[in-house]
């Protein structure tokens, strides 16, 4: 058990945006993170590293009690994450961006190791070409991708993906799902938050559901997709109701 | 060391040892005191660039430093009687300590009102030294001439300190690239453009920035002891004069924030400038007007400052250029 | 002790509703667009020199003269605006910072040439004023009259105008406000234009009750930080209490110490809210 997750709540003021969610992941695991928006799967992911300290409830990583740590200190441990509002480090080049990644991620590299670690890394997510110009120049899926690079070059136990897929075009989607399988065989542990149904179908071996704060489901991909609860939050959503349905019947 | 074969480096070490040497060329000492003013500003404002422009941290009472190194290092001589080389480290030691204090607390605090507590520190500090009596309260201290005597004469002591500021200086400028280059300066300024990001990725950074805090805090603290042991009176006034503190950081806007070089620059361009402004007959009473317009354009409209531009404009000055 | 303490306390009180208006341009403009005003303090001592000049050389009355201020305080606010801040409003801090402090650095050498530094003085006196066993200059109480007068007006401004409530709304929310149809451009500069104004009128008060020079405005800046930071950086309501709190401190303290401690408490005090209390003595930001 890589992750231990008990009775994790948060609340901003009166609103509870996370409730008494309880959850454990396997090593090796691509764990898949569903809910409508607002859910509050991006505060989830902002207690599991430490960017809010949560309310109540204790996070387990690697048999160490990391509740209420500092976000350097869950990163420190191997634990990485990407956001899903992109937040290049602007005035910096893009290789330097992923460098800081590896400098002070859970290996604490020196520059020289950090910055061969960076082109391999930069080489995976497809953008080596682009590794000398600034990261505010780069286009919102290249963003995305650089997010990816930064948490990668500190080689984590657990990543944690953030709508990685969001905005990206179908060609740019498969490319990035084959990175994720790749980075999955290299036995890095995974939890994504996705809004693309097949893609999460297909690559999760596990799913949540999150809907008002509250885990409503877990399984299996296909038995997630019929459960009628989880169906009804979607409903919600119509639009997303139909990507739902839809899957299931490719 | 490979850091010495880099032009970011040699380059404005060179342009500061070459601009030291030259009043030693005829025992010249009005070009002496031109140039201390010049080499002060420039390492002032090196150090105020290592928070300001590689951490992104606006410090506007950085003076607070430079004025208590002055004030310690003006007692322990005068008061203590030990020797200027003494009391240059012990300036610098305090002024670090001080920042090592506060560092973790005010730099809690972002933007604005961090600007703001820097401002508070140096008024309160001065408050303070306005009260105690063993640093000679609102009128200060002076030196008896007769201390001297131990270095061999005014004109000899006088000397010493210009040296000693020379290497100094130089010492910063080294320390600027180093800290720039390394894993260290790139954790700072990974702060600089977006803290939290910084610390999501494992940057520690209360840590970065308190260390950053100490390291320009350090050399202020030296060269306030040779300033006013040059000046040989300190006054709170003169001391924790809020105005040098701003002007220092016009001079690292000017030259370009978060670059080696552009301190080195934007310090020498700015007293070059002074001095022509406050000895022409048109503007000698006007220079402060006249640097006020220039600043206000430089910000409006150049805010990468003069060596930022460059390396921004010609992309093969950005070997050159640290 | 009494006797010496509560005397202490009324000029306190009293000079502290004028700190209050003289923080309040300040606090004004921070909290609607992010900017600290480093040319606050010079506006205040144009300010004092408006109320001087038209009443030494015109013999205009010193609280009618406070209106012509206000209004050249206006206009030089509007005018800074487009010149110093528009361009720097997406930059980062230093900017700002750096942007309007050059307009503090020509107004200061401007006014040096113009005026020199001697201290002056507008010699207008209102008497005496007694209650029971205080007694005050009149000049105060009626500084302090018109002080609570300019915040009650701007309170009813901020509240009841439209303008007023498109300020609000640009200073809760710049895009969404502009969403909604408000010229954020025309309503930020008229509203760094009142925060001038209300720095000048501060400084026109303050002129009938002390002597002044082009470079007390700098002295009411630093007071300034204190009291914004008190009462909360952006909440003009704030900015009062914080101003009867630094005037109760002046007032009182010398009574126990040596005037010269006042400054090391209020800046102690200052930067120990910043740590503290960034959100000021009162709470959340309006
Ligand atoms: N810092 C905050 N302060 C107050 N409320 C917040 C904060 N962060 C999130 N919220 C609220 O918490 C709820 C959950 O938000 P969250 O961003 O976690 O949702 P999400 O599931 O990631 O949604 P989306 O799919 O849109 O990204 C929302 O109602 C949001 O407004
Ligand atoms: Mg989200």
């Amino acid at each position: 058990m890589i992750l231990q997750v008990d009775n994790v709540t948060k609340q901003f003021g009166g609103l509870t945006a996370v409730k008494n969610v309880t959850f454990g992941l396997e090593e090796g695991e691509i764990l898949g993170l569903l809910g409508p928006n607002g859910a509050g799967k991006t505060t989830l992911f902002n207690c599991l590293n430490g960017v809010y300290a949560p309310t109540m409830g204790r996070i387990i990583f690697r048999g160490q009690d990391v509740t209420g740590y500092r976000p350097y200190r869950v990163a420190r441990l191997g634990l990485a994450r990407t956001h899903q509002i992109v937040r290049p480090l602007n005035e910096l080049s893009v290789r330097e961006n992923v460098v800081v990644g590896a400098c002070y991620g859970r290996e604490g590299l020196g520059l020289r190791a950090a910055t061969r670690v960076a082109d391999e890394v930069l080489e995976l997510v497809g953008l080596h070409e682009r590794s000398h110009q600034l990261a505010s120049s780069l286009n919102v899926a290249q963003k995305k991708r650089l997010e990816m690079a930064r948490a990668l070059a500190s080689h984590p136990y657990l990543l944690l993906l953030d709508e990685v897929l969001a905005g990206l075009n179908t060609a740019e989607v498969m490319g990035m799902l084959a990175t994720i399988r790749k980075i999955c065989e290299r036995g890095v542990t995974i939890i994504m938050i996705e809004h693309i149904m097949h893609a999460i179908m297909n690559l999760s071996h596990r799913i949540l559901v999150l809907n008002y704060g509250e885990l409503i489901a877990q399984g299996a991909p296909a038995e997630v997709a019929q459960d009628p609860v989880v169906i009804e939050a979607y409903l919600g959503n119509p639009e997303m109701a139909e990507k739902l349905l839809e899957e299931e019947e490719i | 060391m490979s850091a010495w074969r880099q032009p970011g480096l040699w380059l404005p070490l060179l342009l500061v040892a070459a601009a030291a040497i030259w009043p030693a060329f005829g025992n010249n000492a009005s070009l002496r005191e031109t140039i201390f003013t010049m080499l002060m500003s420039v390492a002032l404002a090196s150090s105020l660039n290592i928070l300001l422009g590689y951490t992104g941290y606006v410090n506007f009472g950085s003076i607070v430093f430079f004025g208590l190194g002055g004030y310690l290092g003006f007692y322990t001589v005068s008061a203590l009687g030990w020797h200027l080389l003494l009391a240059v480290p012990i300036g610098g030691v305090a002024a670090a300590t001080l920042a090592l204090l506060l560092g973790s607390a005010v730099l809690r605090l972002r933007g604005a009102y961090f600007a703001l507590a820097t401002i508070g520190i140096n008024e309160a500090m001065k408050a303070l030294v306005i009260n105690l009596d063993f640093l000679g309260g609102p009128t200060g201290m002076n030196l008896n001439f007769s201390i001297y005597q131990e270095y061999g004469g005014p004109a000899q002591a006088l000397w010493l300190t210009y040296w000693a500021l020379a290497v100094i200086t130089l010492l910063v400028i080294v320390v600027s690239y180093l800290v720039k280059k390394s894993k260290f300066g790139l954790g700072l300024m990974a702060i600089r453009e977006d803290e939290d990001a910084a610390e999501v990725m494992g940057v520690v950074a209360p840590r970065a920035k308190t260390t950053a805090y100490v390291i320009s805090a350090f050399f202020p603290g030296l060269i306030g002891v040779l300033f006013f042991f040059k000046n040989g009176i300190i006054e709170p006034e003169s001391a924790f004069r809020l105005h040098l503190s701003v002007e220092l950081l016009v001079m690292v806007m000017l030259g370009g924030a978060g670059t080696v070089l552009g301190p080195v620059l934007g310090a020498a361009f700015y007293q070059r400038l002074r001095g022509l402004l406050l000895t022409s007959e048109l503007f000698k009473n006007t220079q402060l007007v006249v640097a006020g317009v220039l600043l206000l354009l430089i910000v409006l409209f150049i805010p990468a400052g003069a060596v930022g531009w460059l390396r921004h404009r010609f992309a093969p000055l950005r070997r050159l250029l640290e | 002790m009494l006797d010496m303490l509560l005397p202490s306390i009324v000029d306190g009180l009293l000079i502290g509703v004028v700190y209050g208006l003289v923080a309040m341009g300040l606090t004004l403009i921070f909290g609607i667009m992010n900017v600290i005003n480093l040319a606050h303090g010079p506006i205040i001592a144009l300010g004092m020199f408006g109320v001087y000049l038209l009443f030494t050389n015109t013999g205009v009355n010193p609280y009618l003269g406070l209106l012509i201020v206000a209004g050249g305080g206006l206009i030089f606010g509007v005018i800074m605006y487009f010149v110093a801040v528009h361009r720097v409003l997406n930059a980062p801090h230093l900017a700002s910072l750096l942007s309007t402090f050059a307009v503090n650095m020509i107004i200061i050498g401007a006014g040096t040439v113009v005026f020199s530094t001697n201290f002056r003085n507008v010699d207008f006196s209102l008497g005496a004023v007694t209650f029971g066993p205080v007694t005050t200059t009149g000049a105060r109480v009626a500084a302090a009259v018109v002080a609570l007068l300019v915040t009650a007006a701007l309170y009813l401004f901020l509240r009841r105008t439209r303008l007023g409530k498109n300020i609000r709304a640009v200073a809760n929310n710049r895009k969404s406000a502009e969403l909604m149809g408000i010229p954020s451009s025309r309503v930020l500069a008229i509203s760094f234009g009142i925060g001038a104004m209300l720095a000048a009128v501060s400084g026109g008060l303050l002129a009938t009750i002390q002597p002044f020079t082009i470079l007390s405005g700098g002295v009411y800046e630093l007071k300034s930080f204190v009291i914004v930071v008190l009462g909360g950086l952006g909440n003009p309501v704030g900015a009062l209490a914080g101003g009867l709190i630094l005037g109760l401190i002046e007032g009182i303290v010398p009574v126990f110490m040596k005037t010269t401690w006042v400054p090391v408490l209020e800046f102690a005090l200052f930067v120990l809210i910043l740590l503290v209390r960034p959100q000021g003595l009162f709470g959340a930001r309006q």
